[in-house]
């Protein structure tokens, strides 16, 4: 993975990570992955190492909070969580990243059209 | 704000980093147990189920950088190692690290505490408001560009001028107070009324001069100095309206003048009073005696304000027929009448202390190098091993700042204890007129100025060894060939460096030799007397006790009798003034029977007693002395001094001529009858004027000095002077007790040049040793990267006197360089300071032969050690080492 496109996947894994603790709640970093993984039907595959950093900075960043507990199995396993600050940038990233796509298949379908 | 919070967050990362480390490995071990739980309920065998689960999370230690990276800044963490791994290395050196950093605190301690002094002296603003409005105003003549003014000058000058928003007088002047203990004499500042004003000052307590306390015969008032009222009120808030008895006369305190006032002309004046009582001779046009100061209306320019009262004067000469003074006016900025004395010492020091500085970090910046050069083969290593070119560099950068940082804290320490150091050695009436020495210390100017030297010296440690590490290809820093380009490289720099040392020395060298000579001549110019064995003290005789010449005449010869009977007592002389302290107390002369068209004939008129010459073992050239019995009642008679005869009769004899002039306002004439040699009665750094000597018996001054000519040690007789003026009467002032070569030691000249010799010269001395190890350290360091090469040359049949010439030679050219360089050098700097130099020229060819001498002779020895050890090399050893 090359350095400029791992700005762009780190964004994207950002917003999925945030998207998905959005959906499922509480969740922990394995959980979030396969998650991840099913929601896109398979067709992302994900190294898991790279989410870590990525969670990380979130918590950083105040969007995410993270806290110790124990999983459905009964595995200690740290939690992570979306706070109010995460989900105003969830909205804020998933309007922005409607927008991003509908213009980019807007401008796609234009130049396959003229033909 | 989500990234400052983030930069936040992981700027408090970089503490805690193994909780947080332990916290993720805890974290990526649960993940590999539900992946491998999660493997196994799909139906893989263990071993398979952590082999893919592993794969999946793409390698934990891969996450685990990853994750500290982003946890931390790493540029910070990275700087921190930087920092660590220097100090070890400075703790692992401890002789490089001490050398370097001591080197580097005497260069910034001397400098920073010299720049204190410039700082307080020069850049700080006098304590006045406004300052830079305030001008000094007075007359000026050809022989004196700034002589005072006379009172009725003033007054029209005050009337007329538009220039100066206010203009006001100062004279000083000495009171006998009556205390408990006695009289005694105290030194006072006679002002005109609006002076503080002038200067922007208030008093503390109290209040200023109402106006008519200005008018003549107004009220005796009087305002304390903050010294007096801490000293002899007690500091006491009801001081004010207390009386204060001077010359017999009851002054009221009207107030006390703050904390920070000084006035630096008025020395320690410790009353102010208002000028309300004039002498005869102060109410005449031609009595020289108030200094003038006055403040700039806005907008008008000096040259303006210099015109406008060069007309006005020109037009009181011409309105009062004032002739045989070609006046002038001098408006000059009265900043420049406080400080400007001490600026070309200050800034010649602060030149030398400049230099020191420069040869420290060239110094240590060659250590730094040399050092460098040792680590090659590390540097080389850690290339090889993947550190980036920038990373290294930061290695060096941050030895650099660690160097400059200890180097100046260490420098501040110097400087603090030098700045006190320096501060003392002024005597405390000098310092009285030097206020700004109050203002000397560490400070907001001092900080940013070592701030700002610290940060040169970290630019130049840090630049040297990465500038050379540039240069450099790692892979040469592997192989084994290259030490000759390497080191070649380097002792190309490096000597350039020892040359730059070398000529600094030798500037620093010819300073401190032109000083000290300048200093030895100064307290060996020709006195005219013997000040051996002299005691010295002021005495003033109370107007009020002493009002009749016949009281004043009996209490002149009781002081000789009783005096002079003093066992260990020689003889005894009195005189208006001491001899080596100023051309002042100037009379203008004429010759009778000459043509008279105003020529300046100033000379110095002392009074003096009938033994005072014969005390001071002053040669008779021609004629006599004064007798006993010349007194009032006698035609009146002078002694003049051979510069007075050579000037003004020339190829005659004096003896039996005449000279006139105004005593006390009334024109007097006096017959000549006898030429002294020339006493020095101005300062060491000035030529002898012409002097006439009246007798005391003739003019009777209430305030004399008294010289005593003791057999042996002249300062075990002071107390006993003392208490015998004060049995003869208790209320004679006696003040200024001290012996004859004390006295001159501690002239403002005298002063001046030993405090500039002594400091340039320990300047000088730093350099020295500095250059020369500078030296050493190159030559050394040559010969050990040419050991190899010695032993070649040895092996092949050189033999031991070549190879010292070999070494000799090379440390002889880098010597003579940086000699010629100095020389060169010495003579463009010691031109620019010769304004300090007394008696010698600035390419004085003895001192610079003479330092040129003993720092050959310096770099000789310094390069001889290692020359020896080059030449006992053992060629078959170094042979071997390789």
């Amino acid at each position: 993975m090359g350095g400029d496109k791992a700005d762009v996947w780190q964004g994207t894994l950002a917003l999925m990570v945030l998207k998905t603790l959005e959906a499922m709640g509480p969740l922990h970093g394995y959980g979030i992955a396969r998650r991840i993984e099913q929601t896109s039907g398979n067709l992302l595959s994900l190294n898991y190492g790279t989410l870590y950093p990525a969670l990380l900075k979130l918590e950083q960043e105040g969007s995410i909070a993270a806290e110790w507990g124990v999983s459905e199995n009964n595995r200690r396993a740290k939690f992570y969580r979306l706070t109010r600050a995460g989900k105003r940038q969830l909205e804020k990233e998933a309007q922005s990243w409607g927008q991003t796509t509908a213009i980019l298949a807007r401008f796609l379908a234009s130049t396959e059209d003229p033909t | 704000m989500k990234r400052l919070r983030a930069w936040m967050m992981r700027l408090g990362g970089l503490f805690g980093g193994a909780r947080r480390e332990r916290e993720l490995a805890d974290e990526l071990d649960s993940h590999l147990q539900m992946h491998i739980d999660d493997n196994l309920r799909a139906g893989m065998t263990q071993e398979e189920a952590r082999r893919q689960a592993m794969l999946r999370l793409g390698g934990v230690q891969k996450t685990k950088q990853a994750y500290r990276e982003r946890g931390t800044l790493p540029l910070v963490e990275n700087v921190v190692a930087d920092l660590r791994f220097a100090v070890r290395q400075l703790v692992k050196h401890p002789g490089f690290a001490a050398t370097a950093i001591v080197v580097l605190a005497l260069g910034i301690g001397a400098s920073v505490a010299i720049f204190g002094f410039v700082d307080a002296a020069l850049l700080e603003p006098l304590p006045y408001a406004n300052p830079g409005r305030l001008m000094s105003v007075n007359e000026s003549s050809v022989e004196s560009p700034r002589w005072p003014l006379s009172y009725p000058d003033y007054l029209d000058w005050q009337r007329l001028n538009k220039s100066f928003r206010s203009l006001d007088v100062y004279s000083g002047s000495g009171y006998l107070l009556r205390t408990a203990r006695g009289a005694e004499q105290v030194q006072a500042e006679r002002v005109s009324g609006g002076f503080f004003q002038t200067l922007g000052v208030r008093p503390m307590l109290g209040r200023d001069f109402y106006a008519d306390e200005n008018r003549p015969a107004g009220p005796d008032v009087l305002l304390l100095s903050y010294g007096a009222w801490l000293h002899r009120f007690g500091a006491r808030s009801d001081a004010v309206g207390q009386t204060v008895d001077l010359d017999g006369r009851a002054f009221t305190v009207i107030g006390v003048l703050p904390r920070e006032f000084s006035f630096a002309p008025a020395g320690n004046a410790e009353f102010w009073v208002p000028l309300n009582r004039f002498s005869t001779h102060e109410k005449m046009r031609t009595f020289y005696n108030f200094w003038g100061i006055g403040r700039l209306r806005d907008g008008v320019s000096i040259p303006a304000a210099l015109a406008e009262m060069t007309a006005i004067t020109k037009q009181l000469q011409r309105q009062y027929g004032v002739t045989g003074r070609e006046l002038s006016v001098s408006v000059i900025p009265l900043s420049e009448i406080l400080i400007g004395e001490v600026r070309p010492i200050l800034l010649t020091l602060l030149g030398g202390a400049g230099l020191l500085l420069l040869i420290a970090c060239v110094n240590v910046a060659s250590l730094v190098l040399v050092r460098s050069e040792s680590r090659r083969r590390e540097i080389a290593v850690r290339g090889a091993l993947g550190a980036t070119p920038l990373r290294l560099v930061r290695q060096f950068v941050a030895e650099g700042l660690l160097l400059a940082l200890f180097g100046s804290l260490a420098g501040v320490l110097v400087a603090a204890g030098m700045m006190r150091l320096l501060g003392g050695l002024a005597p405390k009436d000098m310092a009285s007129k030097m206020p700004f020495l109050g203002g000397v210390g560490l400070n907001a100017h001092t900080g940013a100025f070592v701030a700002a030297i610290s940060l040169l010296a970290a630019l130049l440690l840090a630049a040297t060894p990465a500038m050379r590490l540039s240069f450099q290809k790692v892979r040469d820093g592997l192989a084994d060939g290259d030490r000759g380009v390497a080191g070649r490289l380097w002792r190309r720099v490096g000597a350039n460096l020892v040359v730059v040392e070398l000529a600094i020395a030798v500037v620093l060298l010819a300073g401190a030799g032109l000083l000290g000579q300048s200093l030895y001549r100064l307290l060996h110019v020709p006195l005219g007397f013997d000040s051996n064995n002299l005691a010295t003290m002021r005495v003033a005789a109370p107007g009020t006790v002493y009002k009749d010449d016949e009281q004043t005449l009996r209490l002149y010869r009781e002081i000789v009798q009783r005096v002079s009977s003093l066992p260990g007592v020689e003889s005894v002389g009195m005189t208006s003034m001491l001899p080596v302290q100023c051309n002042c107390a100037i009379d203008r002369i004429q010759f009778p029977g000459r043509p008279y068209h105003g020529e300046h004939n100033d000379v110095d008129e002392r009074h003096v007693s009938a033994e005072y010459l014969a005390t001071l073992k002053t040669g008779l050239v021609r004629g006599r002395f004064f007798t006993e019995d010349e007194d009032a009642s006698k035609p009146g008679v002078v002694v003049i001094n051979q510069t007075l005869a050579r000037k003004y009769f020339p190829g005659e004899n004096p003896i039996g001529q005449r000279v006139a002039n105004e005593e006390s306002g009334r024109p007097s004439t006096w017959e000549i009858v006898g030429v002294v040699d020339d006493v020095r009665e101005g300062p060491l750094d000035v030529g002898t004027w012409p002097a006439e000597y009246f007798p005391i018996y003739q003019t009777r001054d209430h305030s004399f000095s008294l010289a005593v000519r003791a057999r042996q040690d002249a300062g075990s007789l002071l107390p006993e002077l003392v208490s015998t003026l004060h049995q003869i009467d208790p209320n004679l002032g006696v003040s200024d007790e001290a012996i004859m070569n004390e006295k001159i030691d501690a002239t403002q000249a005298a002063l001046l040049h030993r405090f500039s010799a002594w400091l340039v010269g320990g300047f000088a001395v730093i350099a020295l040793v500095l250059g020369v190890i500078g030296l050493y350290g190159v030559i050394a360091y040559s010969v050990s990267q040419r050991t190899r090469e010695i032993g070649v040359r040895m092996a092949l049949g050189a033999q031991r006197g070549s190879v010292y010439r070999l070494i000799l030679n090379e440390a002889g050219w880098l010597t003579a360089f940086g000699i010629v360089a100095g020389l060169v050098c010495s003579v463009a700097a010691m031109t620019l300071m010769r304004k300090l130099l007394f008696g010698v020229h600035a390419w004085d060819v003895s001192t610079l032969a003479a330092v040129a001498t003993t720092l050959a002779v310096c770099a000789l020895l310094a390069s001889y050690i290692p020359a020896r050890r080059a030449a006992s090399v053992n060629p078959v050893e170094a042979l071997r080492a390789e």
